[in-house]
């Protein structure tokens, strides 16, 4: 049984004539343990995508407008809020992309993993407990670190503390939005690791929601990867790096810089993710695509699986790309 | 730390020296002759001639305000031309008066105000919102004689439930207080509102609902500390501000309070006692800023207290 089931998520912002549809029709699942990585460029509705699951979203504007999310079987969507507040931090933990805003400023953070400890395992909320927390999530002197204030901290210590505020209630779920965005790139790989080495030691599944396909090799079981609001294509996170099947996620993977390049000029996806509302016809990628035909902009393709575990969203998949290099794999080959 | 507190001393002195000058000059720019306010309007040429020897009211005026200074250098504050107390004095015994009505009417109107100011944000837009600040729009509006003048009609001679005026008891200042009261809730409530509505958008209210916190925690304890921050400061003006005298109030009510004594000594045209008064305002309005520095690191800890 999965751990998490999102079956056909509809989310719009606004209601009526006004709703924009950010998320539409998004189906994912994650068994326990295992770790599921979202790709995609800002405004594809990832991050509203891994909101929703602890219902974390606004609401107004955001409006659940169809679709269920499975935890553990249980409808998230259509749950009273006293459970909603248990599987909250119980059932599912986050971590969110600028830990220094989502700490609280006037709190100690010692107090602050105390309270998600009060919430949840109200016998454990000792400083002992605290204490291990923060070791466990590579804090050095943890007893005079948690009598600090969030702004005594560095970022990458920041987001430490986030993530062991997240593991305190033992959660089975560990929802990361962007968890490196704001670090810069020697804290992003010690953070990366950080979340590999708990996910070993503690055994829950985590969700990443991400921008940067450079991390997904690290870390990722599956991947789906989303784009103005679809998912357009999901697979195991080796295959789909190895051999990526739709237009987008070739663009996207051929994107990524690479230290054997000799390129002069880094690849990039021409023109830009379409605003929320202004979704082009039929197939949402076509004025990007460089396989688009015509008929692309007439009929909205599905989500088709196209080998066992793997299914994408466009019936042209299988034929060549227009230009060759877009095919280039991300994981690099034996060296001959 | 030690020439950070120099400067802002510097910069209080100075404050303070200019509000006296302002003071002192304007005053004599009024027209009327002090000396016939203080003899009285039979007095003969001769008397009038003794008064301005006495107060040295001939002098040229940088004389007098220079006299006026190494006065108040030496802690004194003069004596009233009217009753001849000390300014200090007629300050201090008035001063529990003042400080009482201010202190009652801070308690009532913060504690409504936050309530509805943290309530108004988590709903807002809701009937709820709009009605409390339809209603928070119209105690802004109010003048504050007006409103003084009603209550004290309609609850203190109509209904007779509270007394008219005069203060004996605590109970006496229930009516004043609340007038002044009323006339900050509604400032106050969409103060915290504004604020309370850009913290709860903020990462870690979500943050804090996402740990599963309850509502009342993620309002209260989350959000609440937060939005009061740049609130304090306000509130610390208006206090010092209160403090310095309610003048409106105070007079309707009949309260011996600073205000009353401030009213008064313009009505006598009484310089002592005007140039007091202004001075201990604004001495009050210079110390509360102090005041909020400090609390403010006490509350927000990203703030290094600037004394």
């Amino acid at each position: 049984m999965p751990l998490l089931e999102i079956n056909n998520l509809q989310i719009d912002f606004g209601r009526g004539l006004n709703a924009l549809r950010a998320v539409d029709g998004v189906s994912l699942a994650l068994e326990p343990g295992k770790t599921l990585c979202v790709v995609g460029e800002s405004g594809s509705g990832k991050s509203v995508t891994a909101l929703s699951i602890a219902r974390l979203l606004a609401t107004p504007p955001a409006v659940y407008a169809g679709g269920e999310i499975l935890l553990e079987n249980r409808d998230v969507l259509r749950m009273p809020a006293a459970e909603l507040r248990q599987i909250r931090g119980g059932l599912v933990s986050y971590v969110f992309q600028e830990a220094g805003a989502s700490l609280n400023p006037v709190f100690r953070i010692g107090n602050q993993i105390r309270e998600a400890l009060q919430l949840h395992r109200p016998e454990a909320a000792t400083n002992a407990e605290i204490i291990r927390l923060l070791k466990l999530v590579g804090i050095p002197a943890p007893e005079s670190r948690m009598r600090c204030y969030p702004h005594e901290l560095s970022g990458g210590m920041q987001q430490r503390v986030m993530i062991a505020m997240a593991l305190a209630p033992q959660p089975k779920l560990l929802v990361a939005d962007e968890p490196t965005t704001a670090l810069d790139v020697t804290i992003q790989a010690q953070i990366i690791e950080l979340l590999v080495r708990l996910r070993q030691q503690l055994g829950m599944a985590i969700l990443l929601i991400t921008h940067n396909l450079g991390i997904v090799g690290d870390i990722a079981d599956e991947v789906a990867v989303m784009y103005a609001g679809q998912i357009v294509e999901t697979a195991p996170a080796r295959a789909l790096l190895l051999r990526p099947l739709h237009p987008y996620t070739r663009a996207l993977i051929n994107s990524v810089p690479r230290l054997d390049s000799t390129a002069g000029r880094l690849a990039t996806i021409a023109g830009a993710v379409p605003r929320l509302g202004a979704f082009p016809s039929g197939c949402r990628f076509h004025p990007r695509c460089p396989i688009a035909r015509p008929e692309c902009s007439q009929s909205p393709p599905a989500l088709v699986e196209v080998e066992p575990g793997r299914r994408v969203r466009c019936p042209f998949w299988n034929q060549p790309a227009a230009n060759p290099s877009t095919l280039d794999p991300l994981i690099p080959g034996p060296t001959t | 730390m030690i020439t950070r507190l120099l400067k802002r001393f510097i910069a209080s002195a100075v404050t303070l020296l200019g509000t006296a000058f302002l003071t002192f000059f304007l005053l004599n720019a009024v027209p009327g002759d002090v000396a016939r306010v203080i003899a009285g309007a039979k007095a003969t040429p001769e008397v009038i001639k003794d008064i301005h020897a006495k107060y040295h009211l001939d002098d040229p005026l940088w004389q007098r305000f220079g006299f006026y200074l190494g006065q108040l250098a030496h802690g004194n504050l003069g004596h009233s031309y009217v009753t001849d107390q000390s300014v200090a004095e007629a300050i201090l015994t008035r001063l529990p008066t003042t400080a009482a009505l201010s202190s009652l009417a801070v308690v009532m109107w913060v504690a409504l105000a936050v309530p509805f100011g943290v309530l108004t944000a988590r709903f807002r837009d809701s009937w709820f919102d709009r009605s409390v600040l339809i209603a928070a729009t119209l105690t802004l509006s109010l003048p504050a004689f007006w409103l003084a003048r009603m209550l004290q009609y309609w609850l203190g001679y109509q209904l007779g439930w509270f007394p008219i005026g005069f203060f004996r008891s605590f109970f006496d200042l229930l009516l004043p207080a609340a007038a002044l009261a009323i006339l900050f809730v509604g400032y106050y409530a969409r103060l915290i509102h504004t604020n309370m509505v850009e913290v709860l958008d903020s990462p870690y209210v979500r943050a804090a609902r996402a740990r599963g916190a309850s509502e009342t925690a993620v309002l209260f304890q989350h959000a609440l500390r937060n939005a009061m921050i740049p609130v304090v400061t306000i509130l610390g003006m208006d206090v010092a501000g209160l403090l310095g005298g309610v003048l409106f109030i105070e007079n309707v009510f009949a309260l011996p309070g600073i205000g009353t004594l401030a009213v008064q000594s313009v009505f006598n045209l009484d310089p002592p006692v005007i140039m007091g008064t202004v001075l201990f305002s604004a001495a009050l309005v210079v110390g509360a800023n102090w005041v909020v520095d400090l609390l403010y690191g006490l509350i927000d800890p990203r703030i290094k207290t600037g004394i």
